[in-house]
């Protein structure tokens, strides 16, 4: 539990959004004839962070690190195994389904693939007027006035409103799943992935956007993806993941510049960049695969992978170490 | 780079027959070489025609889709005038291909050392015995460490990793000269990707290979490749040494393609974008296909195109904008 304290005592003022404490989410594997739980699969164990009034945090892990899981629990899709979640200073890890609704208004989602989380039976009007007939009590007229300022806010025509999904191209698609998502004004989005089903031109262009819109709006993103690049680029500080634990913390400069984590350093020197000089940069190879989260390495989850394990790792759980202003890692290389 | 080509195409064109109406060119007179122990690249995006060049390579297009004309070589023999019993000796023997995803070019229903040897078998002529051994022998060679329990296991028992491991034992299994490999590490997560990478660029070492990288990834093409071509609506915009592209690039589409890459090393506020997205094959804009993208259009590239041409020994562009010889105006 320590860690939850230290990395509370970063901020702890007025200005936090979302608090997320010791969050656990543990999925349980059913077995035999009688269907009894013979495990559980630790998507989530244990995961703690805040996040600023009009901050990015990305959350960066390969398949498999949680980073899905943890969106899908703070926006109550899921109910947490254990632990809690303060979104605006109230606690909503804990709340009935009813009590949830009025919360949807103020927190967003936009998924992967805009393919399979857009309705294709509906036009882009009744796609992005949804949430506003289910939360408010706007008049036609005045839904369609909401909707077409919206439409025209993401870069799509307001004539676009009365096509179909099938119409448009994935990068046009992913403009209408930020519509839809924005239209309640939320104060808080979470970003799954949005933009790695694109091409990268079409990325960026995306990537320009949401940008746009947290300045325009004041928004707060959680933006979880695997791609390093992308996650820098959009984010103000970065969280890395391996099988559902938090490694490192970090303003992103500071995580891209001075990574500690042997996880954090193998990751960025797996990435082919473009070196235009050519020069040979000292690789830190991660080797073997990701373990089953239902059966995690004991000690530090990361061991059975790393290049400087030790004795230590297998017995005991790294806590966090604070090692610059914001900077946490959960190593015992540090400790 | 030494004598004869591995792979020389020239002028393909493969067409896909979608209606009465319409026909998509989806690679349209595209003309390249690959030489013995090279690693060239193709890259470009979505619906750039590079998986159909790799796919008419292997001759594996399907209706409504046809090679309409050109020629491809291996090993300067004609290969598009082969019967389809002919062309199955090329195919795995001389010419193998490793795809994205390799739990669909696995089949579920056989185990792996199944799956292995019955290349072995077809091609080499191997006994079941001696076939089942090399399977194992070849796990072995790419990196899987549990080969003689990994034999008798099925395509869902490996991680995707693994699986691409297997996959490129198959395409190894019979020694070919030329390795296609179309995004074949597109599915996996960054540290397994730069293990298949690794691991890919030693067996081109070991076996004497040639490699078609296919990949939309310039960061992979920057450290894996000697050569790249950059495709665009179904043809070779741009042709390089590696460095030579990456640090002088010409196509406005190339120049695009690397500004909209968010850059680890660097910061930068907002991406550099290419505006629009890639026109269907079958609407492509007359004269230059990327004229209704590209910010440096001109009158004369929305009535025709040029040719790829040479602006430096190693160089070819196609665009208007290096016309005389490389000088920009």
């Amino acid at each position: 539990m320590t860690n939850l304290q230290t990395i509370t005592s970063y901020s702890g003022s007025d200005d936090i959004l979302l608090d997320v404490q010791n969050i656990k989410k543990y999925f349980p594997i059913k077995g035999g004839v009688l269907k009894r739980t013979i495990g559980h699969l630790k998507a989530v164990d244990d995961v703690s962070f805040t996040v600023k009034k009009g901050e990015t945090l990305g959350i960066v892990g390969e398949s498999g690190s949680g980073k899905s899981t943890l969106g899908r629990v703070i926006l109550n899709l899921l109910d947490p195994t254990e632990g809690k979640i303060y979104f605006n200073g109230q606690e909503i890890s804990q709340l009935k389904r009813k009590q949830v609704r009025p919360l949807r208004k103020d927190m967003q989602i936009v998924f992967q693939d805009p393919f399979a989380s857009l309705n294709s039976k509906m036009s882009v009007a009744e796609l992005v007027e949804e949430p506003l007939l289910v939360q408010t009590s706007l008049s036609k007229s005045q839904r369609k006035e909401r909707a077409i300022e919206i439409i025209e806010k993401v870069g799509l025509r307001a004539d676009d409103r009365l096509k179909y999904p099938h119409e448009f191209s994935g990068g046009q698609r992913q403009r209408i799943s930020i519509a839809r998502a924005l239209i309640m004004n939320p104060q808080f989005v979470i970003c799954d992935e949005p933009v790695s089903a694109l091409d990268v031109s079409i990325q960026a262009q995306v990537l320009n956007l949401m940008k746009d819109l947290q300045d325009d709006l004041g928004l707060t993103y959680l933006f979880i993806a695997h791609d390093l690049g992308v996650v820098k680029h959009i984010s103000d500080r970065v969280a890395v993941m391996y099988l559902g634990k938090i490694a490192e913390i970090a303003p992103k400069k500071e995580l891209y510049e001075n990574p500690l984590h042997p996880y954090t350093q193998g990751l960025l020197s797996s990435i082919p960049v473009i070196d235009k000089s050519k020069k040979q940069r000292e690789k830190i190879k991660i080797t073997g695969d990701l373990p089953s989260p239902a059966n995690p390495p004991s000690g530090c989850v990361f061991r059975t992978r790393c290049p400087k394990a030790h004795d230590r790792c297998a017995v005991e759980q790294p806590l966090f170490t604070k090692k610059a202003d914001g900077h946490y890692v959960a190593c015992h290389l540090y400790t | 780079m030494s004598n004869d080509p591995v792979l020389d195409v020239e002028q393909l064109k493969t067409y896909f027959y979608l209606d009465e109406e319409r026909v998509a060119k989806a690679v349209d007179d595209i003309s390249f070489s690959i030489y013995p122990g090279e690693t060239v690249a193709l890259v470009g995006e979505s619906g750039s025609g590079k998986s159909i060049t790799a796919l008419s390579i292997m001759q594996l297009i399907n209706k409504p889709g046809k090679i309409v004309g050109g020629s491809i070589s291996i090993a300067s023999e004609e290969i598009l005038t082969l019967s389809s019993k002919q062309m199955e000796k090329i195919r795995g023997n001389d010419i193998a291909m490793i795809f994205q995803e390799p739990m669909t070019a696995l089949n579920p229903v056989f185990t792996i050392g199944n799956q292995i040897s019955e290349i072995l078998r077809k091609h080499k002529k191997l006994s079941n015995k001696a076939a089942q051994e090399k399977a194992i022998n070849l796990l072995k060679t790419v990196g899987i460490s549990r080969a003689e329990e990994i034999v008798n296991e099925y395509p869902h028992q490996l991680s995707g990793g693994m699986r691409q491991r297997v996959m490129i034992a198959m395409a190894i299994s019979c020694d070919p000269k030329l390795l296609i490999a179309d995004e074949p590490t597109t599915a996996l997560d960054v540290t397994i990707q730069a293990q298949i990478l690794d691991l890919m660029a030693d067996m081109k070492e070991k076996f004497h290979m040639a490699l078609l990288l296919i990949t939309h990834d310039l960061g992979v093409v920057s450290e894996y490749a000697d050569r790249v071509m950059v495709m665009y609506g179904g043809q070779i915009v741009e042709e390089a040494p590696t460095s030579k592209l990456l640090e002088l690039t010409k196509h406005p589409y190339s120049q695009g393609l690397l500004e909209s890459l968010p850059k680890l090393e660097e910061d930068v506020d907002r991406l550099g974008t290419i505006k629009g997205t890639v026109p269907p094959a079958y609407d492509f804009p007359s004269g230059c296909r990327f004229s209704s993208r590209c910010p440096f259009v001109m009158e004369k590239c929305k009535q025709s195109s040029t040719d790829l041409k040479k602006i430096d020994q190693d160089h070819f562009v196609r665009c208007y904008l290096y016309e005389n010889g490389g000088s920009e105006e």
